[in-house]
């Protein structure tokens, strides 16, 4: 995984609620056996006809919108626990979604890929709509490490929750995988000493 | 009720009181690291053929062996055709993938139950019946509708690749632990409506996003009444509505369809294993972060309008007119993909096609009540209806039944085992802009096909939408029709395998 410290980057709104991981990535682009490549058949149906000409009303087709950041209704990534949405948006250039909330199995997945699911109010995000939408060029800076979202247009800070731990993850690039090969030894002693095993 | 609260002198619980989910988060529990975050073990790890490759990938980019291999199983579901099963995938991609998983299980020697085998099926259908799922376990699949398995009495729930690989790697995972609803449906369902009702009368109450965070143990008299067949079909729904997962406390109907199962405790062992399962439950004072009662007197023959699970309404009553704001854009997309109007009754719309299947209504008592109604019945001429058996034993037992017979007469397809238009992997898809009224889990844009349109249901409404070509009442057809045919419709199939 790549550390993530600090992302200056404008935002592509999609102000959709309840955006599913099956409109992020359709089933039948599930086929693939490595994890690379996703990114193109990212929002595959939102963003092109069934002939694959670009659908001109989708955000991501859209000129005037570009950058790092997706912006994004409630309830963002629900559904299915593929992987292969954290995977997609991640190769198709996003690095943060911010909404104003996000199913779990999608935040988990995000967090383990570098994938920043920074999570804001309701009102806040309604008001990152209005700005982006005003001014698609507005330029945002988002700080891990002092867990902080600048709004430089609003000469503003918003703080945003992470947990202790991914957050270091996120710093230093580390996988929960090194972490708990590490921990063999408290495993198998956990092995030994429960009251009913299967 | 009052006087009770208001007379209660400093209610403090016991100390130990426990809800049914901390007693089994708790047992496996290895340590808690800084910030919240447990190291959690995890007793059985089922795998299948979209989910595990890449994550095979990165053991071996690692280095790492499988570090509890016998408490791995995999099957090929997601992919599989469900016509000649016997032939080589004609999908070169989807054949790929289900070869890649036989290489995989050879490689790492992880127990495969393949295309071919008589035991192969639908992961979370494979999974019970099997007795690879107990009361509390702590079960994972790289598939989100794990929480079918919490019908036992476990902790089960879909993880991503990630994870996939770190449980390979370790057995565990690192979690926080998630906060607590308990849901309780008092009293009974009305005749005709099911477990899937149920779960989709719950959703329509709680939204699609209305349990995020929790952990949902259901309770109450209604789900107490149910089969491990439709206490599966609800707990594989929690994740419709965000939870993590859900589970129902083990009873006698647990144990009954438990026991004899290839993977079950035997002799002694089914003993000592009883004695732990009967402790879990949730303490009669545990607390729970949110509680949500029900009354099972209200649910109806369901159906969904939209295109989330959460958009659900009673089968009689219209879509309604107008949504929160808050949900607003969603509701009005929803209903021009479906080609629907706000406020309008969903009565009469034709249908073209009927999908009965997936981890939520495959099992045998689903294809019972199919069976039960369309016998002596045709479908509709211009619905095209296919079964499709959540698992080969499944198919042998329906096969036995004589069902596939009924079926057959009835023009009902009965297909061989796999996830199939569920979610539309496989060659089973629904036309764009065709309406399909599946027993599945899901109506996302797209989910079934690109452009398909999902009305999720019963396999009883399914059944009977396939024979009228149309949604109707069905609650008030039922009434005159279907309450003397059912009887008996709810036995267990358990035992006889």
């Amino acid at each position: 995984m790549e550390k993530f410290e600090v992302l200056r980057s404008s935002a592509v709104p999609l102000p959709v609620e309840n955006v599913d991981t099956d409109q992020i990535i359709p089933a039948r682009f599930l086929k693939a056996t490595s994890r690379e490549g996703f990114g193109e058949n990212l929002f595959r149906d939102w963003r092109y006809q069934p002939d694959g000409q670009p659908k001109v009303d989708f955000v991501l087709n859209n000129p005037r919108y570009a950058g790092q950041i997706l912006l994004a209704g409630k309830n963002f990534g629900c559904g299915s626990s593929r992987e292969h949405a954290a995977w997609a948006l991640y190769d198709a250039g996003f690095r943060v979604v911010i909404s104003s909330y996000f199913a779990d199995i999608f935040r988990g997945n995000a967090l383990n890929n570098g994938l920043l699911p920074l999570q804001v109010s309701d009102e806040v995000l309604q008001r990152l709509f209005a700005e982006v939408e005003q001014e698609p060029h507005t330029g945002f800076i988002i700080d891990v490490a002092a867990q902080q979202l600048f709004v430089p247009v609003w000469e503003k800070n918003i703080p945003f929750d992470l947990d202790p731990y991914k957050k270091e993850c996120l710093l230093h690039g580390y996988d929960d995988i090194d972490f708990l090969v590490n921990q063999k030894e408290a495993i198998e002693a956990y092995e030994q000493q429960r009251v009913w095993a299967f | 009720m009052t006087d009770e609260v208001a007379q209660k002198p400093n209610p403090t619980p016991p100390i130990m009181a426990k809800t049914l989910f901390d007693k089994i988060w708790d047992a496996h529990v290895v340590s808690s690291i800084a910030g919240g975050q447990d190291v959690f073990y995890i007793d059985r790890h089922l795998i299948h053929e979209v989910t595990s490759p890449q994550a095979f990938d990165e053991l071996e980019a690692r280095g790492l062996p499988l570090f509890r291999r016998t408490q791995m199983v995999a099957t090929a579901d997601h992919n599989v055709p469900t016509r000649n099963q016997h032939l080589p995938i004609e999908d070169e991609l989807s054949r790929s993938q289900v070869d890649k998983l036989t290489e995989n299980c050879e490689k790492f020697d992880v127990e495969l139950y393949g295309l071919g085998h008589q035991r192969q099926g639908i992961v979370h259908v494979i999974g019970p019946e099997l007795g690879l799922t107990q009361p509390g376990m702590t079960i994972v699949c790289g598939d989100s509708h794990t929480s079918t398995h919490g019908a036992f009495g476990a902790i089960a729930f879909g993880i991503g690749t990630s994870q996939v690989a770190q449980v390979m790697a370790s057995q565990c995972l690192l979690l926080s632990r998630p906060r607590r609803m308990r849901i309780t449906i008092d009293g009974q369902l009305r005749p005709g409506v099911t477990a899937k009702d149920l779960i989709l009368y719950i959703i329509a109450q709680l939204g699609t996003g209305g349990a995020t965070g929790y952990f949902v143990e259901y309770a109450g008299a209604a789900v107490r009444g149910l089969s491990m067949e439709g206490r599966m079909t609800v707990c594989n729904m929690s994740i419709e509505m965000g939870a993590r997962g859900g589970l129902i406390a083990p009873d006698q109907t647990t144990f009954a369809y438990l026991q004899g199962r290839p993977y079950a405790p035997q002799g002694e062992r089914w003993q000592q294993a009883l004695a732990y399962w009967q402790t879990l439950y949730s303490d009669a004072d545990a607390e729970f972060d949110a509680e949500v009662r029900y009354d099972a007197a209200d649910i109806q023959p369901m159906i969904t309008y939209g295109t989330n699970p959460g958009m659900g309404i009673a089968l009689s009553t219209p879509i309604p007119l107008a949504v929160a704001e808050s949900e607003a854009v969603g509701f009005s997309k929803a209903l021009q993909y479906m080609g629907f109007a706000p406020g309008e009754s969903l009565l009469g719309k034709e249908i073209s096609h009927v999908f009965i299947g997936s981890c939520t209504n495959s099992r045998i008592e689903d294809l019972r009540t199919v069976a039960a109604y369309v016998r002596g019945r045709q479908k509709a001429p211009h619905v095209e209806a296919i079964i499709v058996p959540g698992s080969k034993a499944v198919e042998q037992q329906a096969r036995a039944e004589g069902l596939d017979k009924v079926l057959a007469e009835a023009g009902f397809e009965l297909r061989e085992p796999g996830c199939s238009a569920c979610l539309a992997m496989n060659e089973d898809k629904i036309p764009a802009g065709a309406y399909c009224v599946s027993t599945s889990n899901r109506n996302f844009e797209g989910r079934q096909g690109p452009g398909a349109r999902t009305l999720l249901a019963s396999p009883l409404v399914a059944a009977i939408t396939a024979v009228e070509g149309r949604l109707v009442d069905v609650a008030a057809l039922l009434e005159t029709t279907f309450v003397t045919e059912s009887e008996g419709q709810l036995v267990d199939a358990a035992a006889s395998f």
